[in-house]
């Protein structure tokens, strides 16, 4: 083909115009805004030097709070969704009736979106668990959502509800990807059941790992639709998450300026942790 | 030894089963109460409802403003894939097919901007925004152009990559200049990513809150998940018309998924494998 730089620029133009004036410059100008003390509201934004970032640091609880939460939060949400998505990526992968029946209802809590999510729980929680508490007379059903503790197992089992079935997608894939007659050389070399597992099965799952755990360390920490619609951070901030924080900061208390300086610590926290995940994960990766 | 795997075989299905019935049974509940008026939720939430009435429903349904904030988010889902689809499987024909340092530097920078959070653009990108005035329904879709299109173009680039350039030659050679060859060419090659990416997009967008909440949260501009929020915030303690919409709000999206299930498992295993 004839390689004309004119042909080039013409068709990534469109796609590079709109990536470039909602991701790019905004990125660029948000590491900026952050040296600011910008309100959002008035056009004046005065040079700050790392005062925000000083605040955050020093003297900004919320934040810190928030970031305990997030971690503490991330930690259990990516064990429990990968677990399970595993799990029961290995239930829908035997030889029984059913299956795809199965696979499609572990699946689908991933099609609601997060806001409905949150909401959908929060009657299980409030109503629901309630509901059967008082009746049963157990106590720990009772007062979902109204401390840290049961906010912050609300949040996981909404998280683990939703994601585990994507994971699930994602392990059965891989499992598929196994060839048959490593497994029967493996039954003939006398590895079975839990040896099998260890030795034959998860080693070759790495890939999918490295993906499974990417997707759900990030969608863990980023974690802003349910957390909005299900404890709104409540009660009294216990339950805000970085993202929420961040979002409060600029459009509760008119910090702009302070909140960009979040989102960028945020950013950085989030880059380092993917990277690291992934550089681990993919030297574990063997081939078949 | 043969009962034993066919008891084996029972206990895993009744696992499977059990598991499926822990999972369906919020919406469940939810599905029961919808049908409910507010006292019997009270009196007793789990009770099946004392007759089928969609009163809940239809009170739920002209509350929310339904048929409007639907065709918002039909529209702004639709219109927004199909210029993603567009955008990205151009980007992603040239960069596959011109080897060059900007090619394979514009893919790097495309695959690293996954990682930047939203929270992190969110504050200067409506401030831009406002100031081009875009911050309306048209504006939206743009927006969600550039936050679609780098995903898009990773997934259309791992699939053209695949695809012999010998046909496009012969149709360069037949005297087609670039843009018809894309178009005859190229696009019918690409169907079956063309409805992964699709799905992908549709789903994101679909249940997307935050960004149409910053752009477009005026009344007769909102979309589902708006309308949703909003109707919340005004009932909060009215279970039995938050249930209804709750409900209306899900049957798009599971309506979607039964008819598209085959491509939204590819997208999903689209990077297992490689």
């Amino acid at each position: 083909m004839k390689k004309s730089k004119k042909g080039f620029f013409l068709f990534m133009a469109p796609a590079l115009v709109a990536f470039t004036l909602v991701q790019l410059i905004p990125t660029v100008m948000g590491i900026g805004y952050s040296f600011t003390d910008w309100n959002g509201i008035s056009k004046a934004k005065h040079f700050v030097g790392v005062q925000n970032y000083i605040t955050i640091l020093t003297s900004d609880l919320s934040f810190r709070n928030a970031f305990i939460f997030t971690f503490l939060f991330s930690v259990c949400a990516v064990i429990s969704v990968n677990l399970i998505g595993f799990v029961l990526a290995t239930l829908v992968t035997q030889r029984i009736k059913g299956v795809n029946f199965l696979r499609g209802i572990f699946f689908m809590p991933n099609l609601i979106g997060g806001i409905l999510l949150g909401f959908t729980w929060q009657f299980i929680f409030v109503q629901v668990f309630e509901a059967i508490g008082k009746k049963l007379d157990i106590l720990w059903l009772r007062g979902w959502l109204t401390d840290q503790r049961t906010g912050f197992l609300g949040l996981l089992i909404v998280v683990t509800w939703q994601l585990s079935g994507y994971m699930m997608m994602i392990y059965i894939a891989q499992l598929q990807n196994i060839p048959e007659d490593v497994l029967e050389a493996a039954e003939l070399d006398n590895a079975v059941g839990w040896n099998r597992m260890r030795y034959i099965i998860l080693p070759l799952m790495m890939p999918a790992f490295t993906i499974g755990l990417f997707l759900s360390i990030s969608n863990a920490f980023k974690l802003f639709d349910q957390n909005l619609s299900l404890t709104g951070g409540g009660p009294v901030n216990s339950t805000q998450m970085l993202a929420l924080n961040i979002y409060t900061t600029a459009f509760g208390e008119n910090r702009f300026g302070l909140a960009q300086a979040k989102a960028v610590i945020f950013m950085i926290v989030v880059m380092a942790i993917s990277i690291i995940q992934l550089s681990i994960t993919k030297r574990r990766e063997v081939e078949a | 030894m043969k009962s034993k795997r066919v008891i084996k075989r029972l206990s895993i299905m009744t696992v499977g089963f059990v598991l499926a019935l822990l999972f369906v049974s919020p919406v469940f509940i939810l599905v029961n109460s919808s049908f409910k008026s507010l006292q019997d939720i009270y009196i007793n939430v789990l009770a099946l409802p004392k007759q089928l009435s969609f009163q809940n429903y239809t009170k739920a349904f002209k509350e929310m403003d339904y048929v409007k904030a639907f065709m918002n988010s039909f529209a702004i889902t639709c219109i927004s894939t199909a210029l993603i689809i567009l955008i990205s499987s151009m980007a992603a024909w040239v960069l596959v097919r011109y080897k060059t340092r900007t090619s394979k530097i514009l893919f790097l920078m495309f695959a690293a901007v996954q990682l930047i959070p939203f929270q992190c653009v969110m504050l200067p990108l409506v401030d831009i925004m406002s100031k081009l005035h875009l911050m309306n329904r048209p504006g939206l879709v743009f927006m969600y152009m550039g936050f679609g299109c780098a995903m898009s173009i990773i997934l259309f680039h791992g699939f053209i990559k695949n695809i012999p350039i010998e046909l496009e030659e012969a149709a360069i050679i037949d005297g087609c200049n670039m843009v018809q060859t894309f178009i005859n060419i190229v696009l019918p090659l690409l169907k079956g990513i063309i409805a992964t990416v699709a799905v992908i997009n549709v789903m994101w967008i679909w249940n997307d809150f935050l960004l149409p909440s910053l752009v477009i949260n005026k009344n007769g501009m909102q979309t589902l998940p708006l309308r949703t929020y909003l109707f919340f915030g005004q009932f909060t303690k009215k279970w039995d018309l938050a249930t209804a919409s709750l409900m209306l709000c899900m049957i798009p999206i599971v309506l979607f998924y039964l008819s598209c299930q085959k491509y939204i498992v590819k997208g999903i295993t689209a990077g297992v494998g490689k």
